[in-house]
């Protein structure tokens, strides 16, 4: 993956095949010198047999094929660049996984365009609860898919066009705010 | 400036369109595997949306789908026009998106160089 925002995007999409309705994110630039994202997820879960294997690309739950890579992939990038995954699951309950990575590391992948990453994301997953906190130190901006939602009314939702076109310019430009705040404009 | 303000005129201004709106629409589906995603199916998705919003095409649905097992073959892009075969697009750039739209989702013509599979009563 050449950017972080591609590891998230791949990674929630793990929550969403094992049935989450509901995502909360957070992304924190500068984290005491690290680079963050975290995801926790209300899906199907892992046992601990299965959280203990899933950093192994050779497991995967997968029919089409017979290795999994999205786990690996990320714990790879993070431990090149002076970072860790960390992950808790239990069957039933849910997924967190936390990522990090040294925010000046040589080999730290860039973070990419997040606003777009949400935005093809919420179209083909309208109905998903998702919760955003984009920080650059303690500069915070918050997203909540249900406060949007409930102001489009009940008919409408991330598939229309007008509205995921609104969705892209405002991300887009709330994290450049934060960005900005941080001091990373 | 946008802000969550805006969302109520949409609101208003969509009334409109959610009738328009059927599932009897045409179907675009991509590849968001991770295998897709490292190809670039963000990208090839992002177009595909704008370009659905440059030609105000609001009955078309955009839909996801996992690893299909064509890993090499990602980013795969599927079309199905009602009452039509399901036709598979492979290797699909940002840059092929508009022909795709144009030829295929408007007007009907499928275009074979870029086809790697075409499956029949592909109605899903």
């Amino acid at each position: 993956m050449k950017e972080i925002s591609l590891h998230i995007l791949d990674l929630m999409q793990n929550s969403i095949e094992a049935g989450a309705n509901w995502i909360l994110l957070e992304v924190n630039e500068n984290e005491d010198g690290f680079l963050t994202f975290s995801i926790s997820d209300n899906g199907r879960g892992m046992s601990e047999d299965m959280l203990k294997k899933v950093r192994d690309p050779f497991v995967t739950t997968r029919k089409t094929r017979n290795v999994g890579m999205g786990i690996p992939f990320v714990e790879m990038t993070t431990k090149q660049s002076g970072g860790s995954l960390i992950m808790k699951s239990s069957s039933g309950k849910g997924t967190f996984l936390k990522a990090s990575y040294l925010r000046d590391h040589l080999d730290r992948p860039p973070l990419g365009d997040v606003a777009n990453t949400i935005k093809v994301f919420l179209v083909t997953n309208s109905h998903l609860h998702f919760i955003m906190h984009y920080c650059v130190g303690h500069k915070k901006f918050s997203f909540d898919s249900q406060v949007v939602t409930k102001l489009l009314g009940e008919n409408l939702d991330f598939s229309y066009p007008e509205v995921y076109s609104w969705l892209g310019e405002y991300l887009t430009q709330e994290i450049d705010k934060v960005r900005e705040a941080g001091g990373l404009k | 400036m946008k802000s969550l303000e805006d969302l109520k005129a949409l609101r208003e201004k969509l009334q409109a369109d959610i009738k328009v709106r059927e599932n009897s629409g045409t179907k675009i589906i991509v590849g968001m595997g991770t295998c897709g995603i490292a190809a670039g199916a963000r990208e090839v998705m992002a177009a595909i949306l704008d370009e659905l919003a440059v030609r105000k095409l609001k009955n078309v649905q955009v839909q996801q789908t996992g690893c299909i097992g064509m890993c090499e073959k990602e980013v795969l892009v599927d079309v199905v026009r009602p009452g039509e075969p399901r036709i598979t697009y492979g290797r699909v750039k940002p840059i092929d998106v508009k022909r795709i739209i144009a030829e295929h989702v408007i007007n009907g013509r499928i275009i074979e160089d870029l086809v790697v599979g075409k499956i029949e009563g592909g109605e899903i």
